[in-house]
């Protein structure tokens, strides 16, 4: 069910492929899936977004990419960087994936980054774990890759601490520090959530230009659908831990399927809404169901679905082919077709 | 809908010590604005802009250096004791994160009963009756009294938060970032419980937020702070269709738009926002500014009226517009 990605490189594999991936955490001394067999393919240099509200499992799926997973928690399904599979392999072998191959930057770089010690002895550290050069090169490596993030005048940059700096030149100091390893692929997990509007454009416009200088391929995991499927190339648009939706960006963005993914992009206000001032938003009722209570084997979107019909409580759909996407909705599935009255779907 | 003069705000400074300098930057300078019954006026920025701040002064949660402010025809802010007690009523505060705003260890129904109480509003007997009817007014079932805020989900603490607001019958709620700490789908369930509150009581919102859209779907009108002033103020359609002020337009072009007449094409700013200097006496966005001239880097743009309704802090208004799909 996954579609073919052509990889952007020369090479016979895609840069990550992740099959039936699952991850059980401990609820209450239960274990219950907050990823529950997602598969995803990433080429070189694409942006692939992951969008959902909490508790749809995005996080804990960037997570498990990097076998970075809260005590207790229990992963399952395969994960391929470059046709080599990541089971199995030992904390050797990922502490040279981690960083190198795969960095991951977060929504609060101010938590991420040590305050006690200067952004250039960070990313020295990055670097020497790397083994780039003797302590002059690696200066002026760390020195350009401040530059490279834009980071305003970096060789002061250098010398700071990151609590002088201000939340858009913390991100772009933690983004340099996950440069300094050089990785084919960066997981970014909400990198501008905490960042004011002008000053989040800005970070992604900087991920924008690292992908396409560097070929860096990026995992922008989000909450912010439209924004996410301006800069994506394609999107996996998650719900209680499942893919709902995915598919190309534009056609995510523009032809939504999945009743989700409609009414998540139609409750959001829009600016060219300023004629219906005043007017209710189409909200969709209740919220995303906790982890204890998920319905199991029928649709998980059912109690909130504004197009729900018979078959949706009797068992759950599949991803089915819907436009250029993919959803996993009924309303879509070929068996059924012919009952659906509504051929715009 | 709309109608008479409910709160009317002058010239409101604040200012707080800068650091270890012994300066002091002022978090709001000069602001002034008017409230009027059943109407929400909306105050957008971003960090830093002096939003919140005005929502506190409003509420008296902090002491304004100057300005005054005019509620229900009275001084405001010359309020004390028992007086400002007995009014304080008619203002009340909805925080951004319930969270935070609620205390964990107090079950429902005593903290949405607590203003009620404290006001002497409600005779004991009739106090649980108040408490389920206000729980039932913003959609939660009233055997939520008996259970603790960490019993509910984010968007049902926000509706306790918002029933706790509303147990005094205010005239004008303050509502600071009401829904930023929630998912898009449950913020639009609280900001419908927001429109049908002012339609059914006739309440004012002063609403801060850092959420262009959204203020436009909701503000009869808004105001855009940059650094502590207010740089343009207006009805929100005209505001977003036609931006008179270079700052409101790029925080409009930064909204990611998918449709017709939404942003194209995003104006970049340079740099972080910085205040004036004795070195730099002009314009205090002068210096990220796209249409900056040499006038605005010497001469402060006094806030004045473009056209009727609208008014914007700068010597070149509507001069820098938003490219559109």
């Amino acid at each position: 069910m996954i579609p073919d990605v052509p990889a952007a490189g020369p090479d016979a594999y895609p840069l990550l492929r992740a099959v039936d991936l699952r991850v059980e955490v401990p609820v209450d001394g239960i274990l219950r899936p907050a990823v529950d067999g997602i598969s995803l393919t990433m080429g070189r240099g694409e942006c692939l977004a992951v969008v959902g509200e909490s508790g749809c499992g995005k996080t804990m799926l960037g997570r498990a990419l990097l076998d970075l997973l809260p005590e207790g928690a229990r992963r399952s399904g395969s994960v391929h960087l470059d046709g080599h599979d990541l089971s199995g392999i030992t904390d050797a072998e990922w502490s040279g994936i981690r960083g190198r191959r795969i960095a991951l930057v977060f929504q609060e770089p101010g938590a991420a980054l040590d305050p006690v010690r200067t952004i250039g002895a960070q990313i020295d550290e990055a670097l020497r774990r790397g083994d780039r050069g003797n302590s002059g090169a690696r200066r002026r490596r760390a020195a350009s890759l401040l530059a490279e993030v834009a980071f305003p005048d970096p060789e002061r940059g250098l010398a700071e601490y990151a609590h002088r700096l201000s939340g858009g030149q913390r991100q772009r100091a933690f983004l340099a520090i996950a440069l300094a390893g050089d990785p084919a692929l960066l997981i970014a997990d909400e990198p501008t959530a905490s960042l004011d509007a002008t000053v989040a454009a800005d970070v992604l416009d900087l991920l924008d230009r690292l992908r396409r200088e560097r070929g860096l391929s990026l995992l922008l995991i989000t909450h912010d659908l439209a924004s996410a499927a301006r800069r994506a190339d394609r999107v996996l648009v998650l719900y209680a831990g499942r893919i709902a939706e995915e598919g190309p960006a534009r056609s995510v963005l523009l032809e939504p399927r999945h009743p989700y993914t409609r009414a998540l992009l139609a409750c959001v206000p829009r600016l060219s809404d300023a004629a219906s001032l005043g007017r209710r938003l189409p909200a969709i009722p209740g919220s995303v169901p906790d982890l204890a209570f998920r319905p199991r084997g029928v649709c998980a979107f059912v109690p909130r679905c504004p197009d729900r019909f018979a078959p949706c409580d009797l068992e759950e759909p599949l991803l089915y082919p819907a436009g250029s996407s993919l959803a996993r909705c009924f309303l879509f599935a070929p068996s059924l077709l012919p009952a659906v009255a509504d051929p715009a779907r | 809908m709309t109608g008479r003069e409910l709160l009317e705000a002058r010239d409101l400074r604040k200012t707080y010590p800068a650091g270890r300098t012994g300066k002091r930057v002022a978090a709001v300078d000069r602001v002034s604005f008017r409230i009027d019954t059943g109407e929400t006026v909306a105050f957008v920025g971003e960090s830093g802009s002096g939003k919140t701040t005005i929502g506190r002064l409003v509420a008296r949660l902090e002491t304004a250096d100057a300005g005054s402010i005019r509620f229900d025809g009275e001084d405001w802010l010359a309020l004390s004791g028992e007086a400002l007690r007995r009014k304080r009523r008619h203002v009340q505060i909805v925080f951004q994160d319930p969270q935070t705003s609620l205390n964990p260890r107090m079950r429902v129904g005593d903290q949405v009963a607590e203003p009620l109480r404290v006001q002497k509003l409600v005779g004991r007997r009739e106090l649980e009756d108040r408490v389920a009817a206000l729980l039932r007014e913003v959609g939660l079932d009233p055997a939520a009294s008996a259970r603790f805020p960490s019993e509910f989900s984010g968007g049902q603490r926000q509706r306790i938060a918002i029933a706790r607001a509303l147990a005094t019958r205010p005239r004008l709620l303050v509502c600071d970032e009401p829904v930023s700490a929630l998912d898009a789908s449950v913020a639009a369930q609280i900001i419908n419980l927001l429109l049908d509150l002012q339609r059914d009581l006739g309440l004012a919102y002063l609403f801060i937020s850092h959420d262009l859209p959204l203020v436009s779907r909701v503000a009869d009108r808004v105001a855009v702070l940059y650094l502590g002033r207010i740089v343009e103020e207006g009805p929100a359609a005209t505001l977003i269709a036609r931006p008179l002020h270079p700052y409101t337009a790029a925080l409009i072009s930064s909204v990611p738009g998918h449709g017709p007449g939404e942003p194209a094409a995003r104006i970049a700013l340079a740099g972080e926002p910085g205040r004036g200097t004795a070195e730099n006496p002009g314009c205090d966005f002068a210096p990220r500014c796209p249409i900056a001239r040499p006038r605005c880097r010497v001469e402060v743009p006094p806030l004045a009226k473009i056209f009727p309704g609208s008014r914007a802090a700068c010597f070149y208004p509507g001069e820098l517009r938003v490219p559109t799909l």
